[in-house]
């Protein structure tokens, strides 16, 4: 893993994830996606693409959409009209645990534990869950040793392993983020949507917490990874791509350095200055 | 405390109790029939309440099917075995919790206690005065069944109850203990315990939330009706009053009383509250605003219960010995 103060290694083509056979492969594909709350316009013609390999941002000003985008490509909400494929299957309004199954997770921009559960539960229930093992009213956890292994491999990953033990009410505010991420990385997901991951999180954790997690996508073979975040140095870092919204519709759909080579755009999603669509 | 040292504990309580006939009064003995019905039913009330976080009003219902289906096999259909019995009372409750609970399942928190309170309400009333099937207020007379095939018609009341019948109940305590200890340790009991801590996280781990809850309410609702029929067979009557909403009430008591946060809270629940109440009653006609000021000083100074009293007392002395 990088040092504290080092950049995050990206790959040979300079992606920030581990390529694979399918990278390029179309994961998430929304179309012409609309979602009206009465008169009020949500989310307006979006149509995005992630591909394996990707790690794209979305970013926009607060009431850019940003948050119904998120729940309309995790399925928790129906779109009024347009489609949102998931490897090809439409997603919209399938529920999240449909969506577990199918090979996508999240995390939440506030932290979403399970107060009373230590690190180790925590992680054991997205494994059961995973592994089809959830129905056994006559096995024992504490005797599945293919859960604690699972468990304890999750649990490295996060530097969380020596905290197996402890309730989760404990941790630190920077392990409860980390533990609520690992369990949604325990589901073995292909597509991971980290919603603020580092919300709540001091200035200085933050590339921690996002090396940390660019680490784990790797060693999970994550293939690709949505990140929704107000921080723009963590964007501009680690963004394969960034999708701006404004007024729900899309702003702009660029690579890093392109994105930030236009001073409107930035303007535009930092709250500054609106751009008016053509 | 170690798992080695919880599990002697109980052993050795198993022993005590089992030994009663031995050394307790016929009167006591009777006194712990109730108390192991109740730990039965509440073992099963506690899974859909300390585990799944779902707090039912109306779990009394149950008891109240057990109660009237060892009525109705045993003085209607001439059937006494008493284990056909319990399994005729699992059956029936399960058919009744299945509608029930996809019903209920779908609220939390006070929404789900008073839909679960409204069917409470409605099986009591159908108790009460559908009166040429139920019996009414009169209620339906219970037969004494056999067990394990052995009639024991040759042994008077006091004898039937205190010998046989009460170590029949323990051990059912016993086994159905185990069997929900092994519940709440399985990957079912797991997921149980997330979506009580936050629905939405474990939805999003694949929790499947609804199903699970149903899971819970079924089982509670099992248990609920075997503690029903051995209920039934100490006073020789299936009461309307099992089902109503106070006796649902009293459910409640217990656990708190005993303590939800620990399995065997809800037992050591079960017998205080009948230790306490056989006092009370005796002692005083105001028995019931003395249950009622116990009731408000645990969940105002020991929310955790007795179990908790208990454990914090554990902690201090483990300290003070390292």
């Amino acid at each position: 893993m990088n040092g504290p103060g080092e950049p995050t290694k990206r790959t040979e083509d300079g992606r920030l994830l581990r390529q694979s056979a399918d990278s390029g492969t179309v994961m998430i594909e929304t179309r012409g996606v609309s979602k009206h709350y009465g008169p009020f316009v949500a989310l307006a013609d979006i149509t995005i693409t992630l591909k394996a390999g990707e790690m794209v941002s979305i970013v926009g000003p607060n009431g850019a959409g940003k948050t119904t985008l998120v729940n309309v490509l995790t399925g928790l909400l129906r779109t009024t009209t347009g489609q949102v494929l998931f490897k090809g299957h439409d997603i919209a309004g399938i529920g999240p645990v449909r969506l577990a199954r199918l090979g996508m997770a999240r995390s939440f921009q506030l932290v979403h534990i399970f107060p009373e559960l230590t690190v180790e539960e925590t992680i054991a229930v997205a494994e059961i869950a995973r592994a089809g093992k959830a129905g056994r009213l006559w096995a024992s956890v504490r005797g599945d040793d293919a859960i604690h292994a699972r468990v304890r491999e999750v649990a490295a990953i996060f530097g969380l392993d020596t905290k197996l033990d402890r309730p989760a009410r404990v941790l630190s505010q920077g392990d409860k983020k980390l533990l609520d991420i690992a369990s949604a990385f325990a589901l073995a997901p292909e597509v991971i949507l980290l919603d603020e991951p580092t919300s709540g999180i001091s200035t200085g954790d933050k590339h921690g917490i996002m090396k940390t997690l660019v680490e784990a996508a790797r060693t999970a073979n994550v293939k690709a990874i949505i990140l929704v975040e107000h921080d723009m140095d963590l964007v501009a870092e680690y963004s394969d791509r960034i999708i701006a919204l404004q007024e729900g519709r899309i702003l702009a759909d660029l690579p890093p350095t392109q994105f930030f080579a236009d001073p409107a755009i930035v303007a535009a999603v930092v709250g500054m200055k609106p751009v008016r669509h053509a | 405390m170690t798992p080695r040292l919880t599990t002697l504990v109980i052993v050795g309580l198993v022993a005590l109790v089992g030994s009663a006939p031995l050394w307790a009064t016929p009167y006591h003995i009777t006194l712990m029939i109730p108390a192991m019905a109740y730990g039965i039913a509440l073992l099963g009330l506690n899974l859909l309440f300390g585990y799944a976080g779902l707090l039912s009003f109306g779990h009394a219902m149950f008891v109240g099917i057990g109660a009237y289906t060892t009525a109705v096999f045993t003085s209607k259909l001439g059937i006494r075995s008493f284990e056909l019995v319990l399994v005729a009372s699992a059956v029936a409750a399960a058919l009744f919790a299945i509608p029930i609970g996809l019903l209920t399942v779908r609220y939390v928190r006070i929404f789900f206690g008073m839909l679960t309170l409204a069917f409470g309400m409605l099986f009591h009333s159908f108790l009460f005065k559908f009166y040429h099937l139920t019996g009414g207020d009169s209620g339906m007379r219970v037969v004494r069944p056999t067990l394990l095939g052995q009639d024991t018609q040759e042994l008077d009341k006091i004898a039937f109850l205190t010998g046989p019948f009460f170590l029949y109940v323990l051990a059912l305590l016993v086994i159905l203990g185990l069997v929900m200890l092994r519940i709440v340790h399985s990957p079912f009991g797991l997921h149980l315990k997330a979506l009580r801590e936050n629905a939405r996280k474990a939805e999003y781990l694949g929790v499947t939330v609804r199903r699970f809850r149903l899971a819970a309410f079924v089982i509670s609702a099992i248990y609920c009706s075997i503690g029903g029929v051995i209920l039934a067979v100490p006073t020789g009557i299936a009461d309307p009053e099992l089902a109503y909403w106070t006796h649902s009430g009293n459910l409640i008591f217990m656990t708190l009383l005993g303590g939800f946060t620990n399995f065997f809270g809800p037992i050591l629940g079960a017998f205080s509250f009948i230790l306490l109440q056989d006092q009370l009653m005796s002692a005083t006609q105001y028995w019931r605003f003395f249950l009622g000021v116990v009731l408000a000083l645990i969940v105002i100074l020991f929310p955790r219960g007795l179990m908790g009293i208990l454990e914090s007392l554990m902690a201090r002395f483990s300290r003070g010995r390292s």
